[in-house]
């Protein structure tokens, strides 16, 4: 197996979630989007480690999951705030932190 | 065998991650999300870090995708407006800005990598060897994190709860 194919898919993927925060508008679909690129990183991460033969970055990639499951608990918290406040989820129309 | 399984798994996610950014539905990004997060895991066998890919299968394809598809109940979302207003300077440069990332990133990344894998540790991958470095050296991380999913659980109770 070719460490290099792992890696070139993990920076595609990594696009294909930039884009998906950049191009969407539903509140929920950009959080899909952050987990796309926390998915690609985590990626890099394992195949880095089976390429050092280390421990270390299957640690890390541990805390990132972690870390992801408070982002989405979270971020999914304030969408549910914010659709009731706006009623709706699409972050064009969210504007109150707009002076 | 193993290059086969990561072609099929490659299709897979990729797939699934551009009917993430394009589909209309939220109720189908989410399951092309849940595919794509099964795939990923599939790599993480393939590369022999077995903990890690019963973790993303556990952590990733079960408690958050049924968040997210909670959240997508909860709300009783439809699809997205048509037609999409405005910010046509972002609609067209994002693309091909995140493509020339990915390019750029994929350079980097493929001059660090190396081109034939060794075979993996007996060790490596598996629970107790992850256990042994979660519970000595890593061992402040780890209490830290722990504190942050407290943290993270209030904040979502509260947040939700509350009228804003």
């Amino acid at each position: 197996m070719d460490s290099r194919s792992f890696l070139v898919l993990s920076a595609v993927l990594f696009a294909i979630g930039v884009s998906t925060v950049l191009l969407r508008r539903g509140a929920i679909v950009i959080l899909m989007g952050v987990e796309l690129m926390l998915n690609a990183a985590n990626l890099a991460f394992i195949t880095f480690a089976r390429q050092y033969q280390t421990p270390e970055a299957q640690i890390y990639v541990f805390f990132v999951m972690t870390l992801a499951a408070a982002e989405a608990a979270v971020g999914l918290a304030i969408v549910i705030a914010l659709f009731r406040l706006r009623g709706t989820t699409d972050v064009d129309e969210i504007s109150v932190m707009k002076w | 065998m193993q290059i086969a399984a990561f072609y099929v798994l490659a299709v897979l996610a990729v797939s699934s991650a551009i009917v993430v950014l394009t589909h209309r539905n939220e109720v189908i990004c989410a399951l092309a999300l849940a595919f794509n997060l099964a795939a990923i895991a599939g790599f993480y066998f393939l590369l022999g870090a077995q903990f890690i890919g019963f973790m993303q299968i556990i952590v990733y394809a079960g408690a958050i995708m049924v968040l997210i598809v909670f959240v997508i109940m909860l709300l009783n979302l439809g699809e997205e407006s048509y037609p999409e207003r405005g910010g046509s300077i972002q609609r067209w440069l994002a693309p091909g800005l995140s493509l020339a990332f990915a390019a750029v990133l994929a350079v980097v990344l493929w001059r660090s990598g190396e081109g034939d894998l060794s075979a993996p540790n007996v060790e490596f991958g598996t629970v107790g060897a992850l256990g042994r470095e979660l519970f000595t050296r890593y061992f402040y991380p780890f209490e830290v994190i722990s504190l942050l999913l407290v943290a993270a659980m209030i904040g979502a109770v509260l947040l939700a709860k509350r009228k804003l």
